[in-house]
This record gives C-alpha cells, structure tokens and sequence, in this order.
C-alpha cells in the first residue's frame, strides 16, 4: 500500500511488518474457522432442495399474492389480543422488576451478600431465554392461550427493564440522596424523594421501550400457541395458504411500524 | 410530606412525568380504560391452569435435575448446529452489511446508491429473524442451512444501518486530507474512514455475534436447525429433565457470550 511520499527515503505504511503480519493472521484464522463451520453446518443439507429455492420462492410468491384480503375480518380480534399479550405482560414484567432491580443496584441493595446475586441470576436468566421459549415451556405447562403468552412476556421483560434500570439507579447523583437523608428521612422516604424521581423519566422511556420490542414479539408467540396473531399465522401456515400469511405478514408489519413510532414520540416527550 | 410550621403552604411534590394536569387525567382515565376492557375480554381458562400446576411443578423438578445424558447425541448435535450456524452466518453477514453499510452512507454514496441500500435495511430490519425463518424454511427446505440464511440476513440489516449511521457521523477532516492528497475514493475509503470506524465494527460484531447465538435457539421452533430443534422435540416429548438440561446450557453459552463478547470488546475500543 505505497501511497505515500518517499522524502526519507522510506516509504510510509499503515501497519508495521508485525502488524500486517497480524492482520493478514486473523483473517486466516476466520477463514478457516468459517470453513470449518460450514462444513459440519452442512453436513445434512441437501443441496437438491437448495438449488431448487428460487423455483419454490417463485411458488411461494404466486401462491401469495393476491392476498387474500377478506381475510383481515378474522383477525381483528386476534390482533386486540396481541395488543394485550403485550401490553399486560409489559405492566406485570416492569411491576417486578422495580424490586428485583433495587436489589441488584450496588447502592440500594438490601443485602449485597445474598439478595444481590439472586436478583443478578434473575436478570441473567430471563435475559438469556427469549419470550419465544418462556412461551413454548410456558404452553406446556399452563396449556395455549392467553396468559401463557402474557407471562412469558413479563419473564422477558424483568430482565430487560431490571438490568436496564438498576445500572441506572447505580448512576444517580448520591448527593441528592443526601441531602433527603440529612433532613431525617427513613429507608423509604430516601428511595421515595432521593431516587425515585432521578430514575423516574429513564424508567418511563426503558418501559415504552420494552413495550415496543415485546408488541413485535408477542406477534409470533402464537406460532407455539400462546395466543394472538400467532396463532392465525401458524394455522395458515400448515394449511399452507399464503394468500392469507401474506394479509397477516401485512398487518403484523403495519402494527410493528406503528408501535415503533408510538413508543419513539412518548420517548421523545419525556427524555 | 412533612410540613413546615413556618411557612404559609405545605410543599407538594410537583408531577414528574406529565406536567399539564388535563393530559395526566386523559392519559390516566385512558390507561384506566383500556384496562378494564383487556381484562374485559381475556379468556382463561382457570381450569386447565389448574391440572397444569403438576407440570409445572415436574418442570420445575426437571430444571433442577437436569438430564444431560439419556439425549447427549441429540444435545450435543443440536448446539453444534447452533454454534456453527451463528459462526458462518456472523462473518457472512459482517462481509455483506460492510458495502451496504458503505453504500448506505449519504457523504460516501451517491443518492440512488443511497436509497437502494438504505431500503436494503429498512426490508432486513423490519420482520424479525422469526418471520424470515419461516418464509426460508420454506424455500430452502428444513435444517441449519435456512437458518445460517436468515441470521445473516437479519445481521445484515442490524449492522449495515449502525455502521452507515457511524460513517456519516466521522470527522470529515480527516476524509478532506486524505482527498486533498489526491486520494480516490477506495483510498478515501481505506485511509481518512475505516480507520475511523474500525474499532466499533469489530465491537458491533461481536455484539451481533451474542445475539445471532441468541436467535439460534429460537429459529429452530419453525425448523431452522439448531438447539431449538432439540427443545421443541424434548418438550413435544414431555421429556422436561432434558429440556431443563438444554435451557440451563443456553443460558451457560450465552452468558459466556455476552461475558466474551464484552470483553473482548473492552480490549479492541
């Protein structure tokens, strides 16, 4: 890469010998670490099947389109339950994850000996599983419907907003909190006047957040039977009437973009 | 609220959130409202929560006693199907979202380039790897293969947008020396932008890297492969000492993940 100038008679360069050496080494590395991957991904593909998508694709689309509009008729009712999987489940996830959360944060933690990691494992643990499994396990045990859906999605989202707000309780001005104690004030009034009303507005915009994100998700919970537009799609899918997954395709999509505005403009209004 | 003998009035807390009272009471009496009418119309049936609080409770047991032998092959094969897929479809994905990523940069690209890969991302970003799994299941028939597609499509829009959004927000001075020195636009690429935006596309692959392993246990519930398989079969089975098994190995993986991922992120900015 000579694009420099050889007043010193030298010639600039942007890495050193070394470090071109390490560049050009870890580009190695990732080649042979993707070939290896793909050769044990693909061990069982059946590349017959492959070589035919475009054919099916272009299947799949014919059989798409036109949507079959009457269909949105059926789904009205579905959609409203969507609406509540996730908004239900947001007001109970967020409704336990304020405690879990002023367990967790460093400075307001009852007990950083116990309680702590508890709370800590609560918030890795929900984080880690998505709704999509809280709600298959959650199917099975509580049967389809509803309030499967609606628990999954207050699992999901104690971790979400309980790791999202205790980092910010552990960010409040301590002086604040002070100052509210100097007057006499006890354990909860500290909480209620000190950090309460510094962590309030990042609560807010943290919960419409979560909201949106758990709108998107509870589309798809019904795909295990959890309730909601899921459940249309997945009988339309093994029925294999694309006419129809495409009017749900749609209607899911219009209600993502709407929420997604929806919870930007509220988050807008408080921050 | 303890008030002050001296003064005249009792200090009140002022409203926090919503300042103008007429909006508190409408959003309130709204919230209010829609309640009423959700609980209105959900439908449990109480009775079937009822005989499943024993399986709830055999799940629970199932949890705490994992069983990571009696399915160890199809454990085993499932999470090299997760790891394998997250693996190819990350650097794929990082290959094919860097000129999108460049084209959807308005001071690099020309406007219909411009549009062209913005539209790229906006199509990639707006179903969820979830929707896309279906329709590519679909196409290219059962297994990782429909998966790998569709974690690197899903990759594609996630980091072409956050590293066309950082190209447009470098210092341009720095891009503007490198012109002036009569670079061409590769040159301008490789020495006055990626130097600038390097250290965040490494971190923001390795971030996608978490999540794509993430999204690997889930895209096998609709038959992309992968450790959702395995949990969707052993819970068809009512087989819950090995779904136990499975759920705690994903939440080990992708803490290891996270914990990885940050780390090395830490290391690289």
């Amino acid at each position: 890469m000579p694009a420099g100038s050889t007043l010193s008679g030298r010639t600039w360069r942007k890495h050193t010998t070394a470090g071109e050496w390490a560049v050009w080494l870890g580009w190695f590395a990732a080649g042979v670490v993707f070939v290896l991957s793909w050769r044990v991904m693909n061990e069982n593909t059946i590349w017959a099947f492959v070589q035919d998508a475009p054919r099916q694709a272009g299947d799949l689309l014919s059989r798409s389109w036109p949507p079959r509009l009457s269909y949105l008729n059926k789904l009205w009712a579905p959609l409203w339950d969507t609406l509540n999987i996730a908004t239900l489940g947001t007001v109970i996830g967020t409704v336990l994850a304020v405690p879990t959360a002023f367990f967790a944060a460093r400075n307001t933690t009852p007990s950083a000996l116990i309680l702590r990691p508890i709370a800590l494992f609560i918030i890795v643990a929900s984080r880690s599983i998505n709704s999509l499994i809280w709600a298959l396990l959650l199917v099975a045990i509580l049967g389809p419907g509803l309030l499967a859906g609606i628990i999954a999605i207050a699992l999901r989202s104690i971790g979400f907003v309980g790791k999202l707000l205790y980092e910010a309780i552990e960010e409040i001005d301590e002086s604040q909190v002070e100052a509210v104690r100097a007057t006499g004030a006890g354990g909860w009034q500290v909480i209620d006047y000190g950090i309460i009303p510094q962590v309030l507005p990042t609560f807010a915009g943290i919960t419409v957040f979560r909201w949106d994100i758990n709108i998107r998700e509870s589309t798809i919970l019904g795909l295990v039977g959890a309730g909601g537009i899921g459940l249309q799609l997945q009988s339309s899918l093994n029925v294999l009437a694309w006419s129809q997954v495409t009017v749900i395709f749609a209607l899911i999509l219009l209600t993502v973009i709407l929420s997604e505005w929806v919870s930007s403009k509220v988050r807008r209004a408080i921050i | 609220m303890t008030g002050v003998a001296a003064a005249p009035r009792q200090w009140r807390r002022p409203p926090v959130l919503i300042q103008s009272r007429l909006w508190r009471w409408i959003i309130y009496g709204g919230a209010l409202i829609y309640f009423l009418a959700a609980f209105g119309t959900l439908e449990i049936n109480w009775q079937r929560v009822y005989e499943g609080l024993d399986r709830g409770a055999r799940f629970a047991q199932g949890f705490l006693l994992p069983d990571f032998v009696t399915r160890a092959n199809d454990i085993w094969r499932g999470m090299v199907e997760s790891v394998t897929m997250t693996v190819c479809s990350t650097i794929v994905g990082v290959l094919i979202s860097i000129p999108i990523g460049l084209g959807a940069a308005r001071n690099l690209a020309p406007a219909p380039v411009y549009l062209l890969c913005r539209s790229i991302i906006a199509v990639s970003r707006a179903f969820q790897e979830i929707v896309i799994a279906i329709l590519f299941v679909a196409m290219f028939g059962f297994g990782p293969f429909a998966g790998f597609l569709t974690l690197s499509f899903a990759t594609i829009g996630f980091l072409s947008k956050l590293l066309a959004d950082d190209i447009e927000e470098i210092d341009e001075s720095q891009a503007e020396a490198t012109r002036a020195t009569g670079a061409t636009w590769w040159q301008i690429v490789n020495y006055g932008i990626q130097p600038q935006v390097m250290p965040r596309l490494v971190g923001l692959s390795l971030y996608r890297l978490d999540i794509n392993f993430r999204e690997s246990a889930v895209i096998g519930i609709v038959g992309a492969g992968g450790i959702g398989a395995t949990l969707n079969t052993s819970m068809q089975r009512y087989d819950y000492n090995t779904a136990g098994a499975i759920l705690i190995l994903i939440i080990i993986l992708v803490m290891l993940a996270e914990y990885g991922s940050s780390h090395i992120r830490k290391w690289v900015q």
